[in-house]
């Protein structure tokens, strides 16, 4: 038998699941992790432009915090992921893949353009604001929550459902920009009541975003507690993990799955507002700029957790600001600088992998023998 | 939550101003601008693969060599959509001192406006915008070409192709029929293929033409889908006001003669590439750059046309082209330039059936687009003299829309 066993040959590694890491081990390989991709995609940029990687890194650092203006548009673009990320987050918990952020969100924008463009001058403006804030929520609410009727009712597929409601929130957008667009026909709705101002989210102590951050902030404080603290929160947890499990223990699953897309679509609804009403009081197809794919990342980066999100958005957001940084100081493409966010992102994602398993090398012994 | 925010923004706000103390000093010296010190920055929709901001990109580096100017004193920003971006790019540009800022897409307007607001010491110029004239704000500009009078030329082109084509024998006069794939239904595209029709009419009376929409300025497959489907609809030449190489690469395919649009595609089309008009930026930026270091006034609406070199033609393909066509552009080009003949000469066109004498364009932005302005005077409509973007509308006889896009 010892004579068969010598055959086998043992790889050079192999994988293994751990089953438990302590803290700092985790936070030393992402560490580790980070440091390889930054020299790595040095290296690169290096090869293909010449440039000295640390002058790049540095104008990434100025791109992003160089002036007081960026500071404030870094925190009010870490602030509209963030919002995003936060209110995707419970309906990835439960498992439920609800790609549609990016059409709650419009939608919720599209509903706050409208009360601004027809009631603007109409309603006071307290008023107007309560009008605006509820018709963002309900729209993002019923976008959300049209795709988990059909799912808790009729098990359809929600990945397709969330992305096709997707499709039709933009071409609503596309219709009504035409609609109200100025000059008649341009497709551009411009800046809305920029005379009258009515409708736009005011100003705190004269910084126009810092209303935007503070309400995403309270968001996410409140997503953290609900999810880590109420009985619903735990509730997503069960259905996330089996729904059988949870119809067994006497959860309503039906009802969990609508009520929670229905949470989930509200919070995108506010991010509309946020976008529309708080930054660029306009509507247009772009309004979401892809925040609703991001966040996806964002919050699965985060484990879920509504607190590690400001860490990995403000990572997206800050490769974003540096990157773009990059083309205009050393007047290279675009697509240069994604090279360099992919590399750094993809390195990121890689070290998750090496929290979760550990790579086990032959033993010397074994190959001497 | 709060303390803590408010403690992360003023440890922001602290390093910030250390960081920025550089960037405010420079703009102390606002009003001293010399050849040496000026600062240019430049916003753009897309980047160099958008034959549009090519154009745009290009403009700014001849200006750059002409005007004597250093790498760093030009600072270009690059796919910034039509959003409050637009406003944060216009004001970190100006932020790093620049002077003069540019922005090349009609959507980044209002935002520019806004920055306009928060530094009237920075002058702001804006391609293809139409609000600068009722605006008045001393450091906000609107400027475009009389492109139209590009297309006109080029239209002597198509014309004289056609009659070659009727001369041959290969048509009958009644078949000239023209295809044209337009981006958009509204008046830069209509001015644009109008003065396209008109052109070729002039020496071509039989002809006719059929409009496709795309709904796009840039979709290679939907340009090239509807040049494809004019041409089997009979169309026998094609025409583009779109930015990609769809029509173009459609009509080499089918062997159609071609009238291109942004410059010329005559490497990828050698066969049917005849002509093709194009906006020169270069002038625009060189009057605006001068007019800030001699401490003139910028207008607050630029128009550039064939007198300023702002509208250009590319180089005739003889290969395709018929005989004569270079001199016959070159003639009609200095009728234009002397004022003898005029593109929208109410002689040369009808709609329903009649000749106008009046007619209201709708020049001054509103949200109820009012007509405003008298635009029919001395026998022509006057584009682009009351404001520097286009503002002809009209549909005239002769041309059919297949569709309509906006």
């Amino acid at each position: 038998m010892p004579h068969s066993e010598q055959k086998v040959r043992e790889p050079l590694f192999h994988i293994a699941k751990r089953d438990s890491i302590v803290w700092w081990k985790a936070w030393l390989i992402r560490g580790v992790v980070l440091l390889a991709a930054l020299v790595f995609a040095g290296l690169v940029s290096f090869l293909l432009t010449k440039e000295n990687p640390l002058r790049i890194y540095m104008t990434m650092l100025e791109g992003a915090f160089g002036t007081q203006r960026r500071i404030w548009g870094l925190m009010q673009n870490l602030a509209m992921l963030l919002c995003v990320s936060v209110a995707v987050t419970p309906a990835f918990k439960m498992r439920f893949w609800n790609i549609g952020a990016e059409g709650q969100v419009l939608i919720g924008g599209l509903a706050t353009a409208a009360c601004m463009i027809l009631l603007g001058d109409k309603l006071p403006n307290p008023l107007l604001l309560l009008v605006m804030i509820a018709a963002s929520v309900a729209a993002g609410a019923v976008w959300g929550v049209i795709p988990a009727f059909f799912r808790a009712n009729w098990q359809t597929n929600e990945t397709l459902f969330t992305l096709m409601m997707n499709y039709i929130a933009i071409q609503l957008v596309s219709f009504f920009t035409y609609k109200w667009s100025v000059p008649k026909g341009s497709g551009q709705v411009g800046v809305i009541n920029r005379a009258t101002h009515a409708g736009w989210l005011p100003s705190l102590g004269g910084h126009d975003y810092l209303i935007n951050i503070i309400i995403v902030l309270l968001i996410t404080f409140a997503m953290y507690v609900y999810l880590k603290y109420s009985k619903q929160g735990y509730e997503i947890a069960v259905v996330g993990e089996s729904e059988n499990t949870a119809r067994y223990i006497g959860i309503p699953v039906k009802k969990v799955i609508i009520r929670t897309m229905l949470i989930s679509g509200a919070i995108c609804g506010i991010s509309g507002l946020l976008m529309v009403a708080g930054t660029d009081h306009t509507i247009s197809r772009d309004t979401a700029a892809g925040r609703g794919f991001t966040a996806i990342m964002v919050s699965w980066l985060a484990k879920f957790n509504s607190f590690y999100m400001i860490l990995t958005s403000f990572l997206i957001v800050f490769l974003q600001k540096g990157a773009t940084e990059i083309s205009t100081a050393f007047s290279l493409n675009e697509s240069f600088s994604d090279i360099i966010t992919g590399i750094i992102i993809f390195f990121i994602i890689s070290s998750e992998f090496f929290i979760q398993y550990s790579v086990r090398f032959r033993r010397k012994e074994a190959a001497a023998s | 939550m709060k303390k803590n925010l408010i403690r992360l923004v003023s440890v922001a706000a602290a390093g910030s101003v250390c960081m920025g103390l550089s960037a405010c000093s420079a703009e102390v010296g606002v009003n001293e601008v010399s050849k040496e010190t000026v600062k240019v920055g430049l916003i753009c929709l897309h980047d160099e693969n958008s034959t549009y901001d090519l154009n745009f990109l290009k403009g700014l580096e001849e200006a750059k060599q002409s005007l004597g100017l250093s790498d760093d004193q030009i600072i270009i920003k690059k796919n910034v959509p039509e959003t409050n971006e637009c406003k944060e790019a216009a004001a970190d540009l100006a932020d790093r001192g620049c002077d003069i800022i540019f922005a090349d897409s009609f959507g980044h307007e209002p935002y520019l406006l806004e920055a306009a607001e928060e530094f009237p010491g920075v002058q702001f110029c804006h391609a293809t915008g139409t609000m600068a004239h009722t605006e008045k704000r001393g450091n906000f500009h609107d400027a475009f070409a009389s492109i139209y009078q590009g297309r006109y030329l080029a239209g002597i082109a198509a014309g004289m192709k056609l009659n070659e084509m009727i001369d041959a024998g290969k048509i009958k006069p009644e078949e000239a029929v023209m295809g044209y794939v337009g981006a958009y239904t509204y008046a830069e595209v209509i001015s644009g293929y109008t003065s396209f029709y008109l052109g070729a009419k002039s020496v071509c009376p039989t002809t006719t033409m059929q409009v496709q929409f795309t709904g796009s300025w840039y979709d290679e497959t939907a340009e090239k889908e509807a040049a494809t489907k004019l041409i089997s609809a009979g169309c026998v030449l094609i025409s583009q006001h779109a930015d990609s190489m769809g029509a173009p690469t459609a009509c080499e395919t089918a062997g159609v003669p071609n009238i291109s649009y942004n410059g010329s595609t005559q490497d990828a089309c050698p066969n049917t590439f005849i002509v093709s008009s194009r906006i020169n930026w270069t002038p625009y930026y060189e009057y605006a750059i001068n007019a800030l270091l001699n401490g003139g006034e910028i207008g607050y609406d630029w128009t550039g046309d064939l007198t300023t070199g702002s509208v250009l033609l590319t180089d005739v393909n003889e290969q395709a082209a018929a005989p004569g066509t270079a001199d016959a552009i070159r003639k009609a080009s200095e009728d234009l330039k002397s004022g003898a003949i005029h593109v929208f000469d109410t002689a040369n066109f009808t709609v329903d059936g009649s000749t106008l004498t009046t007619y209201l364009a709708d020049v001054d932005t509103d949200p109820e687009y009012k007509p405003d302005t008298e635009a029919i005077k001395d026998g022509y409509f006057h584009e682009s003299e009351f404001r520097s973007a286009p503002y002809f509308d009209l549909r005239i006889d002769g041309i059919t829309t297949l569709n309509e896009m906006y």
